[in-house]
């Protein structure tokens, strides 16, 4: 954090910075929310069209009923920690290019 | 002023209950409410203004601040409702607990972390800050009104089917006007205030509270996995298990639809569509329908929850309670496995229910499967004297910490917008702060009054189910309003207000038109007072898809809700605020760059705000 504001022709103020700043977070936000939706979203489809596979019985469970009721909760708790980590080290990543382009200048 | 509000909540019940109350049950259940209305007082006397609230919150770490989310989150319908849901619906209902945990990635991955660098604590500052528009703030304030109410509701109904369970002699409404009156008399003294410490030990109280009967329960009446194997499927049959299940009556759907997906809940609409036709024609019409269509019931229910979730004005405030970007995601990190855990449990209460308890089925209202939690532990009875009495004391305790602190988190940010945004900036912009503190506590009286009378009517629907209404709600306004807002430099005020309006008011309208239908239905006094919607029923019955469209409207409303505010904004594309590369810079921009502090500085030399 700078004391005093930058000047506006800063490479931050620039249309390419924004753009990039952009479409790098939603790339990675879009990547782990389709993991997430492909699951949660393919749950109802496996129920419809494999209704036997999904009732197969899991010490005493149905498949789907394990799946959903309990081994549903950690596979997002996965997806959460892999987006934290990525999404800190881009940031990281996006100040440290800022500050190597703004030293450059 | 306490003693006096304490006295009263106890003394009126006990008088007219007389002896046939269980000891160990009232005891946990006051020591709750004390303890409850108690934190609130010594924290009011903590903490003075709006600011100190979320000061306060910076000061405490990623865990304290992770469980204060997580203890206002779980209402009365993830501790009694969800239980009851699965009860009464099976393998359905399990659609509930997993997207009320998991929307929380939607959140996370799309909407946290922009908004919390934005700096708006609430969805209408950041409607008027994204657009530089007094008057979408006003628009958006509605919003925190509407999805309010329909979430007071199933609260009041938690408290009302408590009460009665606590006090067997007490009419439904009894509990709701009592323990609706406590509360809004306390919020409006100035208790109750949303503290970090408090909410923290909200999540902690209602986690002991389920989870130690549960452990207890599976260890004398068998585990979950056994419960569950107890039921056949439509293609497997029962497992053998040494769990002796009581006889299903009448009224309970059977192990087939109940633990198979596609069950009661999903197929309600085409089964009834199927009853008003000739019986010929019956079977073709299920076997043509009900599959497809509960299909979509099951998708529009999952888009209502998961966008839901990321919509709810009272969830997002807290973010803000968090240092900086890195412990705000770290936090919601640790908020989704603490009710992901938590989530686990309440359907073992269904399954163990329907096992052990299938009266309940012939129950309605206050005496249905929404009490499950708060009766199941006294199976323990026959079993271990005393401790059935102490385990219901502790799930009662338990549901009274769950309503109490959610019932009082709404009223007090639904009474925030009216006294602040409509008493305070539209109709009497000049008025004191003394004016503005008696508005505060009108406004309080005024909506705990709606809510109270509101509450009285919906003992016969599911406290889940009206949860999940006011979800989709939230789903159809600011879910959207959030999402294109923070992704879309597009976006004008004029396309986000159609859009959020339009879906928003959808959304409203079907669901009521939906639980007025419900009520209609009901043979005593209800059903009397919603005649005039029963017609209704019979359009149902030959529309089930248009039923279904109006009971789970999440599949429609917010596509129409994103396609209007595109539509509209392209339409309006002179009216993108000028500023508009710096908005996003803010919202996107990691915080060490400081753009933050550089754009208050802009706009308080520019624009002069």
């Amino acid at each position: 954090m700078s004391p005093t504001p930058p000047a506006h022709d800063d490479v931050v103020h620039s249309e390419p910075f924004l753009r990039s700043l952009m479409r790098r977070q939603l790339a990675l936000s879009i990547s782990c929310s389709a993991t997430f939706l492909v699951a949660l979203l393919g749950m109802p489809l496996l129920n419809y069209f494999a209704p036997a596979l999904m009732a197969t019985r899991v010490a005493g469970f149905t498949l789907s009923w394990l799946l959903l009721g309990v081994l549903f909760f950690p596979f997002v708790w996965i997806i959460s920690y892999v987006f934290i980590q990525r999404s800190i080290a881009l940031e990281e990543e996006e100040v440290a290019q800022v500050r190597n382009e703004r030293e450059t200048r | 002023m306490m003693p006096a509000i304490l006295s009263a909540f106890f003394a009126l019940p006990l008088a007219a209950a007389g002896a046939r109350v269980d000891p160990w049950i009232f005891a946990f259940s006051a020591v709750t409410v004390v303890v409850t209305i108690g934190m609130g007082f010594w924290s009011a006397r903590q903490s003075k203004t709006a600011s100190d609230f979320f000061v306060a919150g910076r000061s405490v770490s990623v865990g304290w601040n992770a469980s204060a989310i997580s203890g206002e989150y779980l209402s009365a319908a993830s501790f009694m409702g969800v239980a009851g849901m699965v009860m009464s619906s099976g393998y359905d209902a399990l659609w509930y607990p997993v997207c009320y945990a998991c929307g929380y990635l939607f959140l996370l991955l799309f909407i946290a972390g922009p908004l919390r660098r934005f700096g708006a604590y609430t969805i209408p500052d950041f409607a008027e800050g994204r657009f530089d528009s007094p008057l979408f703030r006003k628009i958006a304030v509605c919003f925190v009104l509407f999805i309010g109410f329909f979430y007071t509701m199933p609260q009041m109904k938690g408290a009302g089917v408590t009460l009665a369970y606590i006090f067997p002699g007490m009419p439904y409404w009894g509990g709701v006007v009592l323990v609706g009156a406590v509360i809004t008399l306390n919020v409006a003294l100035g208790g109750m205030k949303g503290i970090t410490l408090v909410q923290a030990f909200q999540y902690w109280a209602k986690m002991f509270a389920i989870s130690v009967p549960v452990f207890v329960l599976m260890a004398v009446f068998g585990f979950y996995n056994g419960h569950v194997g107890a039921n056949a499927t439509k293609e497997t049959p029962a497992v053998a298990t040494e769990i002796a299940r009581k006889p299903l009556g009448e009224k309970a759907p059977k192990d087939e639809v109940w633990t198979s997906p596609f069950g009661p809940l999903t197929t309600k609409a085409v089964a009834a569509a199927a009853a008003a036709r000739p019986e010929a024609e019956r079977a073709a019409y299920l076997a043509e329908h009900q599959r497809p269509y509960s299909l979509l019931y099951t998708y529009s229910l999952i888009i209502a929850l998961v966008c839901g979730t990321a919509g709810l004005p009272h969830i997002l405030v807290r973010f803000y309670t968090n240092p900086d970007g890195a412990a705000a995601k770290r936090t919601t990190m640790w908020v989704m496995i603490l009710i992901g855990v938590f989530y686990v449990f309440p359907p073992i209460f269904g399954i163990i229910g329907r096992n052990l308890m299938p009266e309940l089925y012939s129950g309605v209202g206050a005496k249905g499967t929404d009490k499950v939690v708060l009766e199941l532990p006294t199976l323990l009875a026959t079993k271990g004297g005393v401790l059935g009495s102490i385990l219901s004391g502790i799930t009662c305790a338990g549901a009274f910490a769950a309503f109490m602190s959610t019932f009082s988190g709404l009223l007090v940010s639904m009474t925030g917008a009216l006294a602040h945004d409509v008493y305070g900036r539209m109709l009497r912009p000049q008025s004191t702060p003394a004016q503005r503190m008696r508005a505060f506590k009108i406004a309080a009286v005024l909506i705990g009054g709606v809510s109270i009378a509101l509450g009285c009517f919906v003992e016969l629907l599911e406290i889940n189910f009206m949860v999940g209404q006011a979800f989709a709600i939230a789903a159809a306004s600011y879910f959207p309003l959030l999402f294109m807002s923070v992704w879309w430099r597009g976006m004008t005020m004029t396309g986000a207000a159609t859009g959020m309006l339009a879906g928003g008011l959808c959304a409203l309208f079907a669901a009521a038109l939906t639980n007025v239908s419900t009520l209609a239905l009901d043979k005593g006094p209800m059903g009397k007072l919603f005649a005039s919607f029963a017609p209704l029923n019979g359009f149902w019955a030959e529309h089930p898809l248009l039923r279904i469209l109006c009971e789970q409207p999440a599949i429609w409303t917010v596509p129409l809700a994103i396609g209007l505010m595109i539509v509209v904004s392209k339409a309006t594309a002179q009216q993108v605020p000028s500023d508009v590369r710096m908005k996003m810079l803010v919202l996107h921009a990691p915080e060490k760059l400081g753009l933050k502090q550089e754009y208050i500085q802009e706009h308080q030399a520019g624009a002069g705000h």
